[in-house]
């Protein structure tokens, strides 16, 4: 059985790569049809390079990603420390709000923020208030439930007694939060800081309906893009796009990698030190 | 405490850009294009959709159950190998999902099309080319394809959760190893599937890039008609009306599969 799930999991895996493989043929096809092999070339990535367009709006995506991860990380971190200190009942109404972007169809949330900005831009008077802020907003906002629902668990399985401890042992309330509580949840801060930068730089659908003219992302310029024939440079920023993903992926594993094995080999020593003094 | 005052600036935040916007999408539903005055007409008019609703919601269906059905063998896989092997392994399931779905859903295009390239293989045994495109198949094959990470990783931390000793028990009380699937390993995982089934339904059901690519012409999903009424028939009362729709269909389907699972709402995305 084991070994039946063992070569489906290939398959599948193959199944999920198979398009990733096809575009980065192509981007070094020289025909400009995607299923025919002409010839091989390297002149996609250079065009890429020459080209006025692709790279800047690549730059938009970029800032917008940072941008939003760090204010919805920051936003989201705050908030779960509030929910976490909040009753029963409050703390339920909150995840309840929460849960709203989350379950909401993209298209639903991105529809509404559409018509909010439209009704804001009629009140002021504005022709068209959609641009960078309006992309700004729109990400934070799906973003910040991520932020909250990876921090929250770390809250929850936070020794109550170490900020105790830590005021005992002479800290602030400020201190003890900087020097021990966000060191605690430090790891469920970066995952959900990465999962809205991840998140927000492949926005396609919420993106749709907030964008204004003067300010475009690549997914959505891609989007405007394929209802033409597509330009092959196109396949080459996709396949750089994918190595780059790649090598932060792996590096971010043998990273945790290391990390797990120092841990054991502390707890190792730890407990082997316990021993010597019970005994 | 004073700590809860944390929270206030996210409330705040929720309050304008969620909750309002959804006061906004339901104010547009009841009124009129042109007047403004309050009318049931566009809730009526939803009623022409409501084919193209359904048909949204069984092949997002159909989608939801192919995933659950693939993607468990390859969680369960995953969750019985070696530390090192399962992050390695989980990393290859999360990476596409960080790459842009719009091209990927291209590169299906130029699989399956009357002259992409598996035809073109096809061609060259000697065979007929096959009708692979601008049907519902291959709008499943997007859903399944784009959506199945989806399923996959939810489904990996539940099996991953589950306490080996309870296994161990079953094994000492005699279950043989079909046994102890069937009666401790799946019945522990539904949590897992549920909310897999949730996270691939919700996209899959509003989806209108998958199938503007890979469905037939003349068959349209709800999403659309959606993005139609707001980007090029400026409809946006009757837009904000079929929202309303897909909202009660999506919020319809989790409250019963919550029903299967008596969740209480807290655990329902975890990713």
């Amino acid at each position: 059985m084991r070994r039946f799930n063992r070569i489906f999991t290939i398959i599948v895996l193959i199944f999920l790569y198979v398009p990733m493989i096809v575009l980065a043929v192509a981007s070094f096809n020289s025909g400009n049809d995607i299923a025919v092999l002409k010839g091989f070339t390297l002149s996609r990535y250079s065009e890429l390079f020459r080209d006025g367009v692709l790279l800047p709006l690549l730059g938009n995506s970029l800032i917008v990603a940072v941008l939003s991860s760090l204010s919805a990380t920051l936003l989201g971190t705050m908030a779960a420390l509030g929910i976490h200190a909040m009753g029963k009942q409050l703390r339920q109404l909150t995840l309840a709000v929460t849960n709203i972007p989350l379950t909401n169809p993209e298209i639903v949330t991105g529809v509404s923020l559409a018509l909010l900005f439209a009704f804001i831009g009629q009140t002021l008077k504005i022709n068209s208030i959609l641009g960078f802020f309006t992309l700004l907003i729109a990400h934070v906002t799906f973003n910040l439930p991520y932020v909250i629902l990876s921090v929250l668990p770390k809250l929850t399985q936070m020794d109550r007694d170490l900020r105790d401890a830590a005021l005992d042992l002479g800290c602030t309330p400020i201190q003890a939060f900087f020097k021990v509580i966000l060191y605690e949840i430090m790891p469920g801060v970066i995952s959900g800081a990465l999962m809205s930068f991840t998140m927000s730089l492949d926005d396609f659908v919420i993106s749709y309906f907030v964008y204004g003219p003067n300010f475009i992302t690549l997914p959505v310029e891609i989007y405007n893009y394929t209802k033409k024939p597509l330009h092959p440079k196109i396949y080459a920023l996709f396949t750089l796009l994918f190595i780059t993903i790649l090598m932060v992926m792996v590096l971010m594993n043998l990273l945790q990698a290391r990390d797990e094995k120092r841990t054991n080999q502390a707890r190792r020593i730890f407990s082997a030190g316990r021993r010597r003094v019970t005994t | 405490m004073k700590n809860k005052m944390l929270a206030v600036p996210y409330l705040v935040w929720m309050a304008v850009f969620t909750i309002i916007p959804l006061a906004i999408v339901f104010y547009f539903a009841f009124t009129d294009t042109v007047t403004g005055e309050a009318t049931f007409r566009n809730i009526v008019l939803l009623g022409q959709y409501g084919s193209i609703l359904f048909k949204s919601a069984w092949l997002a269906l159909v989608s939801s159950l192919l995933c659950l059905i693939i993607g468990y063998p390859v969680a369960y896989y995953i969750a019985g190998c070696s530390p090192r092997k399962q992050r390695f392994l989980y990393m290859l399931v999360m990476l596409p999902m960080c790459m842009s779905f719009l091209l990927r859903t291209l590169a299906w295009v130029a699989l399956l099309e009357d002259t992409g390239i598996i035809n073109r293989f096809i061609i060259t045994l000697g065979l007929r080319p096959l009708p692979l495109i601008r049907n519902d198949g291959a709008v499943i094959l997007g859903m399944v394809y784009n959506f199945l990470p989806y399923m996959i990783l939810p489904l990996y931390s539940v099996i991953m959760k589950i306490d080996p000793r309870l296994i161990e028990a079953a094994q000492d009380l005699g279950c043989n190893s079909r046994q102890v699937f069937g009666k401790v390993v799946l019945p522990l995982s539904l949590p897992g599937m549920i909310s897999g089934v949730t996270m691939v339904f919700v996209p899959a059901v509003s989806t209108f890039y998958i199938s503007q690519k890979l469905g037939s012409s003349g068959t349209a999903l709800i999403g659309d008609v959606i993005e139609s009424q707001f980007k090029t028939a400026y409809n946006p009362n009757l837009g904000a009306a079929m929202s309303l729709g897909l909202m009660a269909v999506v919020f319809t389907c989790i409250a019963l599969m919550n029903r299967f699972s008596g969740d209480d709402g807290e655990s329902m995305v975890t990713v």
